[in-house]
């Protein structure tokens, strides 16, 4: 219990708020690297669960592989990575990049499929292209799916992301490495504390998005 | 005009949908299609705005093959019902009658003076126009599928099983509310029933279809009830015996008009006086 209130002892400190190494810098790296690693796997998530979601392709083979994903362990990976490209950004964020995919492609497919065939068929049967059918049917209806995807992959990621200070980087794992090698506990817990908060911040805005985001005349049940 | 010819249907799982059907749908003429669960009606609607290629024959409109024609142009100009009215739950209802106008690029704001024009002539109230579909009863979402399929205002009109899901009263208006705009618009019109009372209503050529689309019968409603072609024709259009078997009943002084089992159907009045 003494080490709880010295960790929020160690974070309401004034002077850990300003300076190079200080909590907003960490925390600002921390968010960076999430958004990076998620930005990224979504570039490559979201457009090919769209297309398996909507033409039905390869839906086997995409849940395998990203069941394939799923099971690879994240530290693991960051240190595989790290020993091919070495020190700095690339490995921690290829890591997360990996982290991130499954849960995006299943968002992204599940969007489509969650959309009622009779409504896709109907969309086609007025003459639009297989172009319209996913812009203005399958994604807006499936949106809060999709955001479900990204909700899930952001939280996964930012709850991983201190491993990449683990490698010499930035982010709210420093202080908890940092903790652990000096035997610092109350920074250790503090630093820990600080990515669960972030975490659960996370978690309930993406909420809140997906809630506001779901569209109106599909919002009454 | 739309004419089938010789055209079948396999799907890819080896259910032979229709095996040999050829039909001409004279222009502003419309011809019901009617047979049971399964017998193809279906497969053959949708094979004129090529939701469905046929895996034989052809299918020509105006005596240009379909198969050469842009599917996505191709169906931009034939208006589509369907029994589940299919309308986008996420766009209103007067977006939803404007979906073809808006894609062909007619500004939001002259197609949806048009969406609300169609509104009112399928009998909606305009108003109805910046509500959701889920906020609508099913007769009155019925009734936007066909502003719908009437927007672009089509040479053709598909309709698939339109009045299926609404009840009779609702069912018998919706019907009365189509023959009215037929002697106004003069469409093309195939339409699809399994009411065999619903294809006599509204069809001027009925095409009772077997299973497999084999054609049991072709022919005017009056044509089919004085002369069915076999029993099967027979039994469908239940003529010889159950309601269509009349006979009249004197009661209590009245003409009573009462079915082959004995239930009275209708009292009979004098002819009305023929206007000059
Ligand atoms: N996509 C499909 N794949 C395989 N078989 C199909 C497909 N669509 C229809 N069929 C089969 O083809 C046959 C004709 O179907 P169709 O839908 O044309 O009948 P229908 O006359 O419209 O029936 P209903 O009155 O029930 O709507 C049925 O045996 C049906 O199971
Ligand atoms: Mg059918």
């Amino acid at each position: 219990m003494s080490q709880l209130l010295e960790a929020f002892a160690w974070i309401g400190d004034p002077t850990r708020w300003s300076g190079p190494g200080g909590i907003p810098v960490r925390l600002a790296e921390h968010l960076w690297y999430t958004a990076l690693g998620v930005a990224i796997a979504a570039l490559i998530a979201v457009p090919v669960g769209l297309y398996v979601g909507h033409s039905h392709r390869a839906r086997g083979l995409t849940v395998a592989i990203s069941g394939a994903a799923r099971a690879l362990p994240t530290l693991g990976l960051v240190t595989l990575f790290g020993l091919w490209f070495g020190i700095g950004l690339t490995a921690p964020i290829l890591a997360f990049v990996v982290l991130a995919i499954p849960s995006l492609l299943a968002g992204a497919y599940s969007a489509c499929e969650s959309v009622d065939p009779d409504t896709v068929d109907a969309a086609r049967a007025q003459g639009m292209t297989e172009w319209q059918i996913l812009t203005r049917v399958e994604v807006p209806l499936g949106m809060p799916l999709l955001i479900s995807g990204l909700r899930l992959a952001v939280v996964q990621v930012v709850a991983t992301v201190m491993l990449a200070s683990y490698i010499g980087n930035g982010g709210l794992g420093r202080f908890i490495f940092l903790g652990l090698n000096l035997q610092d506990y109350p920074q250790m817990l503090g630093g820990s504390i600080l990515v669960v908060a972030l975490a659960l911040v996370l978690d309930v805005l993406l909420r809140l998005l997906e809630r506001g985001i779901s569209p109106r005349g599909a919002a009454r049940v | 005009m739309i004419r089938f010819d010789h055209v079948g249907k396999t799907y890819p799982d080896g259910t032979t949908a229709v095996e040999d059907f050829s039909l001409t749908v004279d222009s502003h003429a419309s011809v019901v299609l009617v047979g049971t669960s399964g017998s193809g009606k279906t497969t053959l609607m949708r094979m004129v705005n090529r939701m469905v290629d046929p895996t034989s024959g052809r299918v020509l409109i105006d005596d240009e093959d379909v198969a050469a024609m842009d599917p996505v142009k191709l169906r931009r100009r034939i208006g589509y019902v369907m029994q589940a009215s299919g309308l986008l739950p996420h766009r209103t209802v007067a977006e939803n009658v404007a979906t073809v106008p808006h894609l062909e690029g007619v500004s939001r704001r002259r197609s949806r003076s048009r969406a609300l024009a169609l509104l009112e002539m399928v009998g909606l109230d305009h108003k109805l126009g910046d509500r959701y579909p889920s906020q609508l009863s099913g007769g009155q979402q019925q009734r936007v599928g066909v502003a719908r399929a009437l927007a672009a205002d089509p040479n053709i009109l598909l309709m698939d099983e339109p009045f299926g899901a609404v009840d009779p009263i609702v069912r018998a208006e919706l019907q009365k509310e189509l023959l009215r705009l037929q002697s106004e618009l003069g469409k093309t019109i195939l339409f699809v029933t399994h009411d065999i009372d619903e294809a006599f209503l509204l069809g001027e050529k009925v095409v009772i279809l077997k299973p497999g689309g084999v054609v049991a019968q072709e022919g005017t409603p009056s044509q089919i009830l004085a002369d069915p072609a076999d029993d099967f024709v027979e039994t469908f259009v239940g003529s010889g015996r159950g309601k269509r078997a009349l006979h009249l009943e004197e009661v209590d002084g009245r003409q009573v008009v009462v079915d082959e089992s004995g239930r009275p159907t209708g009292v009979l009045h004098a002819a009305p006086e023929s206007r000059s």
